[in-house]
C-alpha cells in the first residue's frame, strides 16, 4: 500500500482542495450578501443626498460627502408619512390583539373541550386552510362596501382577525399539554377560562410569540386589502402610502425624499428583527410562509 | 495491518465558556495493536475511547503524536485514504437507500484504477452480505430492519471495501440483552473469518472481556493497562482496573500491612511477604474467598443468592467500601444462615493490594497457596 | 370527560363568525358571481346565468397577457430561487466563522415591506433622462448597451420582475433549507467521509435525499406563492400593470374588481376561479411527483 511520499502528496492535495473550496465558498456567500444588502445601502445613501445633488449626478456616486436630513423632514411634512405610520401601527396592534383572543378561544375549544360536532367542525377548519385569499377577497370587498365600512379601521381590520392556520398551530401546541394538568385544575375548582389563562397560555407562550411576530410582519406589509378598501389617504397604511408617494407625492422625481420615506417605513421591522432575531427566525422556520 | 499509536494526544478547547482551558481527551497514547487481532478499547464514558477511534479513522486530527498503519504514517491523511471501515454506534445507515444500496455506497466512491464494474460491485456486495448473513434483506429499507439486522448491514457496509482496519463504536449498545450476546459472537466470527485488524469501543467490560484478543483499559484519556483479557483480570496494575473489570465487582477493603502481614480491622488475614508496611486498599475478587468457620476475616452475614452451581454470599464488613460484599462459593458448601457472622480465608492470587493514595498495585508473595 | 356542547361552541363563536362571514360565505358567493352574467354592482342586478364571464375573461387579451406573465414568472423564479437557496444553504452549513452574520443578512428581505424596497429596485434599474441608473451604469461599464428595465422592452421588465421576486422569496427558502440541513445527523456525513465520498456525491446522494421533503415543500409553496404574485409587480411598475404589460393573474383580478378599470366583480370572480383551478392542478401534480421522489 503506497509509500510515504505518496501519502504526503495526498495530504497536500487534500489540504489545497479544502482551502481553495473555502475561498470560493466565502466569495460566493459574500456576493449574495452584497446583493441582499445593496438595495438597503442604496436607499439609505440616496435618502441623505440632497435633491439637487442627486439630480445633478448623471452617473450615481457610491457615497456622499454632504449628507442631509432634509429629505426626512420633507417625507414627514410634504406627504403624510406620519399618518401612514400611525395608521399602520393602529391597524397592526388592533388586528393582532383581536386575532389573539379569537384564535386562543378557538384553539382551546378544539384542543381541550369535548362537544358535539367538534370533529366535523375541525375538519371544516382544516379544509379552509386551502382556500386562497384571492378567492374570497372579491365578496369581502363587496360586503365591506355594502356595509359602508370603506375607509374605516373596522373595514380594514375585520377580515384579517382570524387565521385558520394559526388556530391549527396553537391547537397542536395546546394538545401537547398533558390532560392531568387540566383534571388537577378541575379538582381544585379552577374554571376553564382561568385554566386557559393561568396554565395553557403561559405554557404555550413561545408559540403565541411566534404567531404575534408573523402576524405583525404580515400586517405591516399588507397591501392588497388596504388598497381595495381605502381610497382616502387618511386611512392609508404604509404600503399604500408609499405607492401613493410614488405616483403623486413629492412630484415624480424627488427620489431622495421617496427613499427617505422608504427608510422610515422599513426601519421599524428591521429594528424589531435585529432585536428578536433568533425568535423571529425560529418562528418563521416553524410555521411561516410569506404573504 | 499492525496499528501503532505514538505519543498520541488530543486536546479540545474547554466546552465551558467561562473557564478557558483545554480538555485532554487522549493523553500521550503509546501502544501497538498487532496484526489481525480483535482489540477492545474499554473504559467508562468520557474516558476518550471514542476520540481515540475517531483519531484512528481520521475524522479528527491529533494535537500531537503519530499514527502508523503498518509502516505508513497516516497521521494527517484524510479518512478516505486510510482504508478504514467504521461502524457507528447508531449504525448511520442511509435511511433513503435500500440495504443493497447502502452496502454498495462505499464501492461507488472508488475512483481511477480502483473503480469497479457493476458486476464486480454486486459480487462484492453479496460477499459482504453473505458474511454477515443478510442476503435475504437486500431490498429492504433500514427502517424495516430490527436493530440486530441494522447492525449487520452496517458491518457489511464497513467490510465491503476491504478495509485494512475495522473500527466499531459501541457496536452492541443499541441492542437488547439477548441480541447482544448473539451479536458479539457474530462479530468475533466475522473478525476470525476476515482476519482484519479490528478495534471496538465499549464501556461494557463483559463485552470486551468475552471476545477480545486484547483489551486496552482507559480512564480520563490515559491508558491504564493493555493485555489479554484474562491477564488484565488476573493481574490489574491499579485499583481502577481492578474495580472496572469483573462481575460481580471486586470487593475493596481498607487494610494495612505490618511486618509482612495484612490486617483488615484488627484481624490478620493474609501473610504478604514483600509488601511495605503502611495503609493499603485490599481488593478481593468474589471468587477469592474461601468459606471457613475459622477463617481470619469475619463478616456479618446478610443473605444468600443462589445461582445454581454457585452461591453468592452477601455479607458486610465495616472496613469494606462496598455496601455488600459478594463472595462466590461452591454451592456444595453449607452456610449456616442462623449464625450472624461468616468466616473467610483469602486466596492470595485473587487478593490484590494497592497503595491507598496512588491506587498503584503493591506486589507481594504469599506462602499460603489458597488452601481449599 | 363530560360533553359540554354549549360551552364548546361558545368558544368557537368568534372564530366561526369571522370565518363564516369572510371566508365561507365569500367562497360560495364567488362561484355565484362568476356565473351571473352582466352583473351590475351599482344596481346589484344581472341578466342571466351562464359561462359568459369565463369566456369573456379567457378571451380578454389583458388576461392572456397576465397568464403568460405569471407562467413565465413561475417557471423562472421557482426553480431558480429553490436551487440558489439550496446552494447557499449548503454553503452556509459548511462554514463556521461568520455563519450567523450571513444568516442574518440573508433573512433581511423577509422583514421588509415589498412595496417600499421595490421602489429601490425601481430606481436601481430605471433609466431616465437625468440618469441611466446604477444597473445600466454597470452594464455599460462592462461594454454592454444600457436598457430601461422599468419602461423598456418586455424581456428587460420581466427580468427585473423575476430578479426582484427571487430577492424577496430567498430568505424564507434559505431559512427552511438551513434548518433542514441542520437536522440531518452529522453521523451520516462522517460515515460518508470514512468511505471516501466526494463532496459532490455526499451532496447528491445523501444531503438531497435527506432534505427532499423540505425541498418539495418549498417547491409546492413556491409555486403557489409565485402564481399569486402581484405586489412585487406593483412595486416595480406601478398600479397600472396592464399598461406596462406586466400584469399578473392576481393583478387582473384586482383590476377587474376595483380601480380605473374596475367594477366587474363577475369577471374578477371568474378569473380568480381560473387561477384557483390552475394552482390546484399544479399542486396536485407536485404532490404526485413528490410521492414518487421523496424518500420516507
Amino acid at each position: 500500500m503506497g509509500n510515504q511520499s505518496d501519502y504526503e502528496k495526498i495530504e497536500k492535495a487534500a489540504k489545497i482542495r479544502r482551502t481553495a473550496g473555502n475561498i470560493v465558498l466565502y466569495f460566493l456567500l459574500t456576493i449574495w450578501a452584497l446583493i441582499v444588502l445593496f438595495p438597503f445601502y442604496w436607499m439609505v445613501l440616496t435618502s441623505v443626498k440632497s435633491y439637487g445633488s442627486y439630480n445633478a449626478e448623471h452617473i450615481p456616486t457610491f457615497f456622499t460627502l454632504s449628507p442631509t436630513l432634509q429629505n426626512y423632514v420633507d417625507a414627514f411634512t410634504t406627504v403624510s408619512l406620519g399618518r401612514y405610520l400611525a395608521n399602520t401601527l393602529i391597524f397592526t396592534v388592533i388586528t393582532t390583539a383581536i386575532m389573539l383572543v379569537v384564535i386562543t378561544l378557538a384553539a382551546f375549544a378544539f384542543a381541550r373541550l369535548d362537544f358535539k360536532g367538534k370533529d366535523i367542525a375541525f375538519t371544516l377548519f382544516l379544509s379552509l386552510m386551502m382556500i386562497p385569499n384571492e378567492l374570497v377577497v372579491i365578496t369581502n370587498f363587496a360586503t365591506i362596501t355594502n356595509l359602508g365600512l370603506r375607509n374605516t379601521f373596522t373595514g380594514l381590520i375585520l377580515p384579517s382577525v382570524t387565521s385558520v392556520f394559526y388556530i391549527y398551530l396553537l391547537r397542536e401546541n395546546f394538545a401537547q399539554i398533558p390532560d392531568e394538568l387540566y383534571y388537577a385544575a378541575k379538582v381544585d375548582g379552577t374554571s376553564d377560562l382561568r385554566y386557559l389563562r393561568r396554565v395553557m397560555i403561559p405554557i404555550c407562550k413561545p408559540t403565541l410569540i411566534t404567531i404575534v411576530i408573523l402576524k405583525v410582519i404580515e400586517c405591516w406589509n399588507s397591501y392588497v386589502w388596504p388598497r381595495l378598501i381605502t381610497d382616502d389617504p387618511d386611512y392609508f397604511l404604509v404600503s399604500n402610502g408609499i405607492q401613493e408617494i410614488r405616483e403623486n407625492g413629492f412630484g415624480r422625481e424627488n427620489i431622495p425624499a421617496m427613499m427617505a420615506a422608504v427608510v422610515v417605513i422599513s426601519l421599524p421591522l428591521i429594528i424589531l428583527f435585529l432585536i428578536f432575531r433568533k425568535k423571529i427566525m425560529a418562528g418563521v422556520a416553524r410555521g411561516g410562509t410569506k404573504g | 495491518m499492525k496499528i501503532v499509536l505514538q505519543n498520541l494526544t488530543k486536546k479540545f478547547p474547554s466546552r465551558n465558556k467561562k473557564e478557558r482551558g483545554e480538555v485532554i481527551a487522549v493523553n500521550n497514547f503509546d501502544f501497538e495493536i498487532p496484526d489481525g487481532k480483535l482489540v477492545g478499547l474499554l473504559g467508562p464514558s468520557g474516558c476518550g475511547k471514542s476520540t481515540t477511534l475517531n483519531l484512528i479513522c481520521g475524522l479528527q486530527k491529533p494535537t500531537a503524536g503519530k499514527i502508523f498503519f503498518g509502516d505508513d504514517d497516516v497521521t494527517n491523511l484524510p479518512p478516505e485514504n486510510r482504508g478504514v471501515g467504521l461502524v457507528f454506534q447508531n449504525y448511520a445507515l442511509y435511511p433513503h437507500l435500500t440495504v443493497q444500496q447502502n452496502i454498495r455506497f462505499p464501492l461507488e466512491n472508488l475512483k481511477g484504477a480502483d473503480k469497479l464494474s457493476k458486476e464486480d460491485m454486486l459480487k462484492r456486495v453479496y460477499e459482504a452480505a453473505k458474511l454477515v448473513q443478510i442476503e435475504e434483506l437486500m431490498e429492504r429499507k433500514p427502517s424495516e430492519l430490527s436493530g440486530g439486522q441494522q447492525q449487520r448491514v452496517a458491518i457489511a457496509r464497513a467490510l465491503v471495501k476491504m478495509p485494512r482496519v475495522l473500527l466499531l463504536d459501541e457496536p452492541l449498545s443499541n441492542l437488547d440483552a439477548r441480541l447482544r450476546l448473539q451479536t458479539r459472537e457474530e462479530i468475533r466470527r466475522i473478525q476470525k473469518e476476515t482476519k482484519i485488524t479490528t478495534i471496538f469501543v465499549t464501556h461494557d467490560q463483559d463485552e470486551a472481556m468475552s471476545i477480545s484478543d486484547m483489551i486496552v483499559v482507559m480512564k480520563d484519556g490515559v491508558v491504564q493497562q493493555i493485555g489479554k483479557p484474562q491477564e488484565v483480570y488476573d493481574n490489574p496494575v491499579n485499583l481502577f482496573v481492578a474495580k472496572f473489570l469483573g462481575t460481580p465487582p471486586i470487593n475493596v477493603f481498607e487494610g494495612s500491612v505490618r511486618e509482612n502481614m495484612l490486617y483488615i480491622d484488627s484481624e490478620a488475614v493474609l501473610d504478604v511477604k514483600g509488601a511495605p508496611d503502611g495503609p493499603v486498599s485490599v481488593a478481593i475478587r468474589p471468587e477469592g474467598f474461601i468459606l471457613r468457620e475459622d477463617g481470619p476475616l469475619h463478616c456479618s452475614l446478610g443473605r444468600l443468592e443462589v445461582m445454581g452451581r454457585d452461591v453468592s454470599v452477601v455479607s458486610s464488613h465495616p472496613c469494606c467500601e462496598n455496601t455488600a460484599i459478594r463472595s462466590i462459593i461452591n454451592a456444595e458448601n453449607k452456610v449456616d444462615l442462623a449464625s450472624e457472622t461468616v468466616g473467610f480465608a483469602l486466596k492470595p492470587a485473587k487478593t490484590f493490594l494497592f497503595n491507598r493514595e496512588t491506587g498503584e498495585r503493591v506486589y507481594f508473595t504469599s506462602s499460603e497457596s489458597g488452601r481449599m | 370527560m363530560e360533553k359540554n356542547n354549549i360551552k364548546g361552541w361558545l368558544y368557537l363563536i368568534p372564530a366561526f363568525l369571522f370565518l363564516g362571514v369572510f371566508m365561507i360565505y365569500p367562497l360560495v358567493d364567488v362561484f355565484v358571481y362568476s356565473f351571473e352574467e352582466g352583473y351590475n354592482s351599482a344596481s346589484q342586478t344581472f341578466f342571466g346565468v351562464g359561462t359568459y364571464n369565463y369566456s369573456y375573461v379567457l378571451h380578454d387579451p389583458y388576461f392572456l397577457q397576465a397568464v403568460k406573465n405569471t407562467f413565465i414568472l413561475v417557471i423562472i423564479t421557482v426553480p431558480l430561487s429553490t436551487g440558489l437557496a439550496l446552494l447557499i444553504s449548503v454553503g452556509l452549513s459548511s462554514i463556521k466563522p461568520l455563519r450567523e452574520l450571513f444568516q442574518t443578512i440573508y433573512f433581511l428581505p423577509y422583514v421588509t415591506n415589498t412595496l417600499a424596497v421595490g421602489l429601490v429596485f425601481m430606481i436601481l434599474f430605471k433609466k431616465t433622462a437625468y440618469s441611466d441608473g446604477l444597473v445600466n451604469l454597470l452594464i455599460t461599464a462592462f461594454g454592454g448597451k444600457g436598457v430601461d428595465f422599468i419602461d423598456g422592452p418586455y424581456w428587460a421588465k420581466m427580468f427585473v420582475l423575476c430578479f426582484y421576486t427571487i430577492w424577496v422569496v430567498m430568505p424564507f427558502k434559505i431559512l427552511i433549507l438551513t434548518s433542514a440541513l441542520a437536522s440531518v445527523n452529522q453521523v451520516y456525513y462522517n460515515a460518508a467521509r470514512v468511505d471516501g465520498t466526494s463532496r459532490f456525491r455526499i451532496f447528491r446522494r445523501i444531503t438531497i435525499p435527506m432534505i427532499s421533503p423540505m425541498i418539495f415543500y418549498l417547491v409546492i409553496t413556491g409555486f403557489i406563492g409565485a402564481f399569486k404574485a402581484y405586489s412585487d409587480a406593483v412595486a416595480l411598475f406601478g398600479t397600472d400593470l396592464n399598461a406596462a404589460e406586466m400584469n399578473t393573474i392576481v393583478g387582473y383580478v384586482y383590476d377587474m374588481l376595483y380601480g380605473d378599470s374596475g367594477g366587474y366583480p363577475s369577471y374578477a370572480s371568474a378569473a380568480a376561479i381560473i387561477l384557483f383551478a390552475i394552482v390546484l392542478t399544479i399542486t396536485c401534480i407536485n404532490l404526485l411527483v413528490s410521492k414518487k421522489h421523496v424518500h420516507y
